[in-house]
């Protein structure tokens, strides 16, 4: 039996299904036009799409995990945005530190990576405790962060791009778990784990199929399920969003968890800095902030109701799915780029109409039992 | 009554600044028995039962609970000496199912590798509430939606489910019958009986005559935060209750 908060009922797991339709109708639309704008010589699901789809989706994905808890428990985090910036500033200052002193490039990395986990904590620390002990509304306390994050990522960074950075972490970044070359050479065919060598004229030819940061954000997703679906901490986090009042009752440590949720948030959205900066080889302090929008609509898209309480982290991944085929499907039919945010806004107000209007059918349908 | 009270009130007095909200009042709960509480509003009574279920530290006077004084620093305390009381609609997760809701705060766990790693054991969750459920005769047509489908009825029959698994000892109800149906009000008034049965005290705040002489066995009237008069259920009617209640009769005046 799942015992899953929203999708409780068989007719509310029904409904939810047009996210999914609506991403399978999407992705229908975009095979069949893209080859007739492009007159057949580009094609929608080619494998070097479907990965530059996954990639451009790991950021959103990173920023909207933690997102999708909070706004679960009745709370929003405003600040994930320049949290990631501010991660991709300091761990890139951190990496070259650590490189300029002359440790070897794995201890380097790590240094980042550490320097990127104490941002997260830090981060989360600071917006969590206001929230929970000094009871200030999760929307002020995030936006505040958000502009001393921006301004301090700002300064770190002396407002340009950290670089300087080993080369050799492009390959943390970038390489990718399967290789695929294309064509009729000697070299054609899969690749497993090792990148092969190959000649300049043959390398146009290769694919990478799942990358590590694509990877790195499908394990997340895969322990934010569990630990949604299948935990105490997730229990708690609908309870919380559901009625706070009953949850402090029953004798859950509100406090404490709320403080977790925005540890999550930032920690994931610090992750996601991290990783930006071994895909570009370089810290951005500007990375983050387009991000923030998109991955709030990705979260919303996916069912997550702003009111907490009901939501799924599938329903997140299905939600930024959406978004990353949308805006790439756009620019291969030679839209003007501009045209994905007015297509995407359209998208977030239609989610959360489809979904009132579906609590009133459930609702109109339970009062005639 | 021969055994002794699970719960023993003691002069307990409770002000807030100027006001009296509670005067000295004094109440026993035996093993078995509905004692209701009655009183115009602002007599006293939530008071009194804040105190008995740790919201509120009483100014003076003592609370003994199976023989022993306690003190209650918060309602969690009272919860887990077995103290149960059950709110209209505060104490549910109404996005959460029956079974969530009855383990909300001390859910059953599998444990992974050891106990490295955890797991909801929603199965078994699901198997003790209907277990409890079907003690109490209630009958849910799905456990696996959320609360807030549930009728009135049916989520008092939740919040009762929920203390009796975790084994009160005394349970609290606060206007149980309000803004419920007809039959949902004999339902609840039939849950009562049965955890009289099952020998778990009941504390019924209520303002519904009919339901008090239903299912009590005494009845205590409060008035401006004094208790007026203590009597058998059997000793009485309507009419002298509602006297006590506007302060027409008044034991201790008389005594």
């Amino acid at each position: 039996m799942a015992i899953d908060a929203i999708g409780n009922s068989v007719l509310s797991q029904v409904v939810r299904l047009w996210a999914w339709l609506f991403l399978a109708i999407l992705i229908v639309f975009f095979i069949t036009a893209v080859p007739l704008v492009s007159g057949d010589t580009v094609s929608f699901l080619s494998i070097r799409n479907s990965q530059n789809i996954l990639v451009a989706i790991t950021p959103i994905l990173l920023l909207g995990l933690g997102q999708t808890f909070v706004i679960i428990s009745g709370g929003i985090d405003l600040s994930v945005g320049w949290t990631m910036s501010f991660a991709s500033v300091v761990s890139a200052l951190a990496l070259r530190w650590g490189y300029q002193i002359g440790l070897p490039i794995p201890l380097a990395v790590l240094m980042g990576f550490c320097a990127t986990l104490a941002c997260g904590v830090g981060i989360g620390l600071f917006n969590g405790t206001i929230i929970a002990k000094l009871k200030v509304p999760p929307f002020i306390v995030t936006l505040g962060s958000a502009f001393i994050l921006r301004g301090l990522a700002l300064l770190f960074s002396e407002n340009t791009t950290v670089i300087g950075l080993p080369r050799q972490i492009r390959d943390f970044g970038n390489e990718s778990l399967f290789y695929f070359v294309r064509g009729d050479s000697e070299y054609a065919g899969f690749y497993f784990l090792t990148k092969p060598e190959l000649p300049r004229a043959v390398l146009r030819e290769m694919d990478r199929i799942i990358t590590y940061p694509v990877l790195v954000t499908a394990i997340f997703v895969a322990m934010a399920i569990y630990l949604l679906r299948a935990t105490r901490f997730g229990r708690y986090t609908y309870a919380i969003g559901g009625n706070r009042e009953a949850a402090i009752r029953a004798g859950i440590p509100v406090d404490r968890h709320v403080i977790k949720l925005y540890v999550l948030a930032s920690t994931t959205a610090c992750l996601a800095g991290f990783l930006s900066v071994l895909r570009f080889t370089a810290g951005s302090a500007v990375i983050g902030d387009p991000l923030l929008l998109s991955s709030i609509a990705a979260v919303i898209i996916g069912g997550v109701s702003l009111f907490g309480g009901s939501g799924s982290v599938i329903g997140t991944v299905i939600g930024a799915l959406i978004i990353a085929v949308l805006t790439t499907g756009l620019v291969m039919l030679n839209v003007a780029p501009f045209w994905q945010f007015i297509v995407v806004g359209c998208v977030v107000i239609l989610a959360v109409l489809i979904d009132q209007s579906r609590d009133a059918i459930k609702a109109s349908l339970e009062t005639r039992q | 009554m021969t055994a002794e009270p699970i719960l023993s009130v003691r002069g307990v007095t409770k002000r807030f600044g100027g006001l009296v909200a509670a005067n000295n009042v004094d109440l026993d709960v035996y093993p078995g028995e509905v004692v209701a509480l009655l009183g115009d509003n602002g007599a006293g009574k939530s008071t009194l039962i804040k105190c008995i279920s740790g919201v509120y530290a009483p100014n003076a006077g003592s609370i003994s609970f199976e023989g022993r004084e306690t003190r209650f620093a918060t309602p969690i305390e009272a919860r887990d000496l077995g103290i149960e009381t059950i709110y209209q609609d505060l104490a549910l997760a109404g996005n959460l199912d029956v079974p969530s809701n009855v383990f909300l705060g001390r859910e059953l766990e599998h444990q992974m590798l050891s106990g490295l790693l955890k797991r909801l054991d929603n199965r078994r969750m699901a198997e003790e509430t209907q277990r409890v459920l079907s003690d109490l005769d209630v009958k849910l047509p799905h456990l696996d939606r959320p609360v807030e489908t549930l009728s009135g009825g049916q989520r008092q029959a939740v919040a009762i489910a929920r203390g009796i698994y975790w084994n009160a000892k005394l349970v609290i109800m606060d206007e149980p019958t309000n803004n419920l149906g007809v039959p949902e009000q004999k339902k609840v008034l039939e849950l009562i009986r049965r955890l009289k049965a099952s020998g778990v005290p009941v504390i019924l705040i209520s303002h519904t005559l009919p339901d008090i002489f239903a299912v009590s066995d005494r009845l205590v009237v409060m008035r401006r935060g004094c208790k007026v008069t203590e009597k058998n259920v059997a000793d009485t009617n309507a009419e002298e209750v509602v006297q006590y209640m506007i302060g027409a009769l008044d034991d201790t005046e008389a005594a």
